[in-house]
């Protein structure tokens, strides 16, 4: 290969984990939703989305609406951006749950996926009368301009940053659904939820608590969205989402490694087709790759779901 | 102790005049009836269970044991009647908070978490409990079932039909329960495992802790209990001392194979 072929093809990697952490992110709060009570969240998107804007409004509203040259007030004000939003969208999701899903939980399945869908175009109206129709501009408190070589390729300190985000919660998310308490009242919810009652497990909160942690992963997903494109609409949740979704199916849906995964290769998917010079088709590439995952490896990459029954 | 009556309609007076001073009721249901929907499986059940006693649920498929013990621990919640424990009525509580009260129920079918190992499925059963308390209560389970502390890393789903109910046993005693219902913990197991849960089973009351059994193998289980209920549609058809039952004419034609 030659030394310009390496360099677009350096610069693209980092671009695709860039891209395939957020989807991660997304991807992580469908499966975990699904892995315990068996619901597409189809607001899941849209929760993203609201991050996305939630994250822009504190931003500018604490006064921030450019780039931060001092390293020390960066991370305290990206810290502080991430632990309000994350705690916001966690509430939003919990309040979601409680007041649109939990009196549909043993509704036909339908009911819940059709409130799902209701949820989804309630947020999108609410952030469209919220802030406008058009696109937004974010703050820039990383530019992209600040970035260290690899060789004669040049990888943005943002790209590495986002990176590192998705790779510590999910290391995080992983720790504390396998090793703790509630992690583990966690999957025995979703293994089988009266057996889990005799244990004494309070399944509203444990949902809860899924709910929570869900949402607030796609909270962080979205400030990390805004960061890196400088630009949101109340749209972006419906494509992200639908990517996402694709993502944990990919992988598996139910199992958070699998999620993980899928987000990746997913990210992956769109910068080979842009590289190729189909950025156009990148839409069809993705769910090209769900139709054929869905009729070959139904159960996904990395196969069982947490969520198996007994 | 006295005896009570074999004929239900007149048990519940009998179980009155019993409950004196010093008898200690851990468990009592007063004419409970429980529905599935439309559908009722209990149609008035009365019975008590006292501190320390082995008493045993007896009946044919669909009698409604199962639909009693989960009434019981708060799976299901009854239409009429009440359950008390501990002289507390409980019948609207979540089978969450019953736990904590001190009722521990190993369920029809085992209900292990197959995807768990068998360390957190015991750690599950303690999952009311201080990180301390789990910690030595570990420990007496392994002690009482060694089979399990050798395969304590493996997944709860790996384990074959008789470990399996060892495990259900033991996470349900990892909660520390004052009164353990088990629900056909014998199904399905060679004889001579089930020896060994009833012999088990028997231990834990020794240890201190009040059983409320339901087996299909009714002979086995009036051989350790002191006293049994047979059930029949949704109601006591018979209560009496576990040997005046596994006496009984009609017992033995009805549940113990006899003709
Ligand atoms: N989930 C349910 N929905 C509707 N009816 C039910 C349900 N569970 C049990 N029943 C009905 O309630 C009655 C009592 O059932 P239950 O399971 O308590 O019987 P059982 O004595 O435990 O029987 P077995 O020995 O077969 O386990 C039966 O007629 C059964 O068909
Ligand atoms: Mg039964």
């Amino acid at each position: 290969m030659d030394p310009q072929t390496v360099t677009v093809l350096t610069q693209q990697f980092f671009n695709a984990l860039t891209l395939g952490a957020i989807y991660a992110l997304i991807a992580l709060g469908y499966t975990m939703v699904y892995g315990i009570i068996e619901l597409i969240n189809f607001a899941h998107g849209e929760i993203f989305m609201v991050g996305a804007f939630i994250a822009m409004f504190f931003l500018t509203s604490i006064g921030f609406s450019g780039s931060i040259p001092d390293p020390l007030t960066l991370a305290a004000v990206l810290a502080l951006t991430f632990l309000v939003t994350m705690t916001v969208l966690g509430f939003i999701g919990v309040g979601i749950e409680r007041f649109a899903y939990r009196p549909l939980r043993n509704a036909p399945r339908l009911a819940p996926l059709i409130t799902a869908i209701g949820v989804s175009f309630i947020l999108q109206n609410v952030v469209q009368i919220w802030r406008g129709p058009s696109p937004v501009n974010t703050p820039q408190l990383l530019t992209h301009n600040v970035r260290f070589d690899i060789g004669a390729a040049s990888i943005g300190y943002l790209n590495i940053f986002i990176f590192l985000v998705a790779v510590v919660l999910m290391v995080a998310l992983q720790l504390f659904v396998g090793r703790t308490r509630l992690g583990r009242a966690m999957r025995s919810t979703a293994q089988d939820r009266e057996a889990a009652q005799l244990m004494g497990v309070n399944i509203n909160s444990t949902i809860a608590i899924t709910f929570f942690i869900g949402s607030a992963l796609a909270g962080a997903a979205g400030i990390v969205y805004g960061l890196y494109f400088g630009s949101i609409q109340f749209t972006i949740g419906f494509v992200a989402g639908l990517k996402a979704f694709t993502a944990a199916v990919l992988g598996g849906i139910g199992n958070l490694a699998g999620a993980a995964l899928g987000g990746f290769f997913i990210g992956f998917i769109e910068v080979a087709a842009a590289q190729i010079g189909y950025a156009r088709w990148t839409p069809a590439f993705v769910f090209g790759v769900l139709i054929l995952v869905l009729v070959f490896r139904p159960s996904g990459l990395l196969g069982q779901p947490i969520g198996e029954r007994a | 102790m006295t005896v009570e009556p074999a004929v239900a309609t007149t048990q519940r007076a009998a179980a009155a005049d019993d409950r004196g001073p010093g008898t200690d009721l851990v468990l009592e249901l007063r004419g409970v009836q429980t529905f599935y929907g439309q559908i009722q499986a209990l149609r008035g059940i009365d019975l008590e269970v006292r501190a320390g006693e082995i008493v045993t649920l007896i009946g044919g498929n669909g009698a409604g044991k199962t639909t009693t013990l989960k009434t019981i621990s708060g799976l299901i919640h009854p239409r009429k009647g009440q359950v008390l424990f501990q002289g507390r009525d409980v019948s609207r509580f979540p089978a969450h908070q019953l736990v904590r009260a001190g009722i521990g129920h190993a369920p029809e079918g085992r209900r292990i978490f197959s995807r768990l190992t068998v360390l957190e499925n015991l750690q599950m059963g303690g999952y009311t409990r201080s990180p301390a308390e789990r910690r030595e209560d570990l420990e007496r389970v392994m002690t009482l079932f060694p089979r399990l502390r050798e395969r304590v890393r493996q997944n709860g789903g790996t384990l074959s039909g008789g470990e399996q109910q060892m495990l259900a046993i033991g996470r349900a005693l990892m909660g520390r329960p004052r009164l353990l219902l088990l629900d056909e913990p014998s199904l399905g197991l060679a004889p001579i495992l089930v020896q060994q849960i009833f012999n088990i089973i028997r231990e834990i009351n020794a240890q201190g802790t009040t059983i409320l059994l339901v087996e299909q193998n009714a002979l086995q289980a009036l051989s350790i209990a002191a006293r049994g209920y047979v059930l029949q549609t949704g109601r006591v058809i018979l209560a009496d001392t576990a040997e005046r039952l596994a006496a009984n004419e009609d017992v033995r034609r009805a549940y113990l194979g006899e003709i």
